[in-house]
């Protein structure tokens, strides 16, 4: 059942807009030199663009996002991810930001990626898909930002791969970024990051429908491996207390004996994210992403920072005190480097239960920083 | 905005151009002011949740964080002049913090209520804790956990090998005393200092 009249402080129904960026004459030259082109953009935008083209912030989403952060799709119960911060009286007020929302490069809500078809073959790309670094996901942005016409954002906001965005577009083009917001994220993995995402990428190839990644064509997928990815992932975005708290030791209505089906409600709860996830994600994506974080580092050499230091962003930078995937000391290293850097940096380590998933909710000091932080980012554009 | 006159002080003391860290920086007014004013740059470091989000909406950056144990955070000789504003009074650990500016800053600036002003000994004398513009709160409810008079601050300013370069001794008003200066700990009701290590 839809929506008919929104919830107040909603920005109500919402269409996914598509846009053709790069073409196979003037490609989208990758960090590796790969090419590609065109490129199919997915995206949404709520609010309106002002007069000065200065008010737009551009949301990037995390792994497993996509460009509807917010409102509602006709026919859909059920609002965006980021609802609960993208709307009229929000803390990203709709009714002075023009917000935009754009699905990442290797994703597979619209815009190309492993499982999208490639042009010059007519066959999915399937592990011809060319590896992707942070940086190749900032350059599509930019190019739906000059489609639509705007040069300069007066914010880039995300959490966790999208914090990652937000800190390589700002280090990269300056100029074309007033203020960064990055939350949850890291500027390098530990190898206990890259070890979870080494267990869910080796889940997913071994399932035999994965089929060297050619599932599409053979008109399978690897549901199983693609579920337990999914289901290992989950646990790290939650903290042990939020787990606690949702579940306890409680057990599975269903289950009467001990055996080795799904006997807690943890348990069930977990097969039902797994199961939910297929549905909407593609198991080629889910490797091609995971391995741009692994990857990511954008501080790793002497000069990384140089462009920013000529023109300074003004950075705020937010953790969780529960969230152990990337833990406050992965955001202090943000700061620090920042700092090092001569940038003007906000930072607040936020109190929440709900570990790494708490950037998706409205935690009310969270809201509150970011709230004022666009506030002021919208009165300095202005003066 | 108006600054506080402590503070309009404490500003004309720092060089234009500088990198300024504002430990307990409040609700960021001095940061603000010198952004503004005086080309500096630099954060304020606040514990207080209601101040961080006053900075913020000041567009002053401020990092959140515990004077006491994470000053770690900020690296050697980051930042030019480092102020502890009315603050080392509310510190567990005033000695470390001392040191810890001396390792991230060149310049310290440290301003300090000071609890020996004559009015101060005069209300002991009468069997009264101390109570005035400087130290405005009651015994049990004061954020204030240590009460020091300028000679004993100046010996823990020794102790931790900061040179005293210049010192400012305030009236009650807030404004230079020029009896402060001749006889400080009777007649400062507060005295600012610029430190080097």
């Amino acid at each position: 059942m839809g929506v008919s009249v929104p919830p107040p402080g909603s920005v109500g129904q919402v269409e996914l807009q598509m846009a053709s960026l790069f073409t196979e004459a003037e490609p989208l030259v990758l960090a590796n030199g790969e090419k590609l082109g065109p490129v199919e953009v997915a995206f949404e935008t709520y609010g309106s663009l002002n007069e000065r083209r200065d008010n737009a912030v551009f949301i990037l989403h995390a792994l497993t996002g996509d460009a509807h952060a917010a409102g509602y799709h006709a026919g859909d119960a059920r609002p965006g991810w980021w609802d609960n911060l993208i709307g009229p009286g929000k803390p990203l007020d709709t009714d002075r930001f023009f917000v935009i929302c754009a699905n990442l490069l290797g994703g597979c809500q619209g815009t190309t990626g492993p499982s999208s078809i490639n042009p010059a073959t007519g066959t999915p790309f399937g592990l011809g898909f060319p590896q992707l670094t942070v940086a190749d996901l900032v350059e599509v942005h930019r190019g739906l930002l000059r489609h639509l016409g705007i040069s300069r954002l007066l914010a880039a906001l995300g959490g966790s791969l999208g914090g990652m965005q937000a800190l390589q577009w700002g280090l990269s083009y300056p100029e074309e970024v007033a203020n960064g917001v990055v939350v949850a994220a890291s500027s390098r993995l530990t190898a206990q990051n890259i070890a979870f995402s080494a267990v869910a990428r080796r889940a997913i190839m071994t399932d035999p429908n994965f089929l060297g990644g050619d599932y599409v064509s053979q008109e399978t997928n690897p549901d199983v491996g693609l579920a337990i990815a999914r289901m290992m992932a989950h646990i790290t975005y939650l903290s042990e207390d939020a787990l606690t708290e949702k579940f306890g030791r409680e057990p599975h209505p269903d289950s009467r004996e001990p055996g080795f089906g799904i006997d807690f409600a943890v348990e069930s709860y977990l097969d039902h994210q797994g199961q939910v996830f297929l549905g909407r994600f593609d198991a080629l994506s889910y490797l091609y992403l995971s391995r741009v974080m692994d990857y990511f580092d954008p501080f790793s050499t002497p000069t990384s920072a140089a462009l920013v230091t000529q023109a300074p962003v003004k950075w705020l930078v937010m953790s969780f005190d529960t969230d152990w995937r990337f833990g406050t000391e992965h955001s202090r290293r943000i700061v620090r480097r920042l700092e090092l850097a001569e940038q003007p940096v906000t930072f607040r380590e936020i109190q929440s239960p709900w570990g790494h998933d708490s950037f998706l909710l409205e935690v009310p000091s969270y809201h509150a920083t970011l709230r004022a932080f666009l506030d002021r980012a919208l009165v300095e554009v202005s003066q | 905005m108006i600054l506080r006159p402590d503070l309009t002080l404490l500003a004309g003391m720092i060089p234009d151009g500088s990198r300024v860290l504002d430990l307990g920086c409040g609700s960021g007014a001095l940061l603000a002011h010198l952004i503004a004013n005086k080309t500096c740059r630099g954060a304020g470091v606040e514990i207080d949740p209601d101040a961080v989000l006053a900075a913020i909406s000041l567009g002053v950056p401020v990092v959140e964080l515990d004077l006491d144990t994470e000053l770690d955070h900020f690296a050697d000789h980051s930042y030019d002049v480092v102020v502890l504003s009315r603050t080392i009074q509310t510190l567990k650990r005033p000695r470390e913090v001392l040191q810890q500016m001396a390792r991230i800053g060149d310049q310290l600036i440290v301003s300090v209520p000071n609890f020996g002003l004559l009015r101060n000994r005069l209300r002991l004398m009468r069997g009264r804790m101390p109570m005035s513009r400087d130290l405005p709160h009651r015994w049990y409810d004061t954020p204030n956990l240590r009460f020091t008079t300028l000679v004993d601050l100046e010996e823990l300013f020794a102790s931790v090998e900061l040179r005293i370069e210049q010192r400012i001794v305030l009236a009650p008003t807030g404004l230079p005393s020029r009896t402060g200066q001749a006889w400080p700990n009777l007649f400062g009701a507060a005295a600012v200092y610029v430190l080097r290590a």
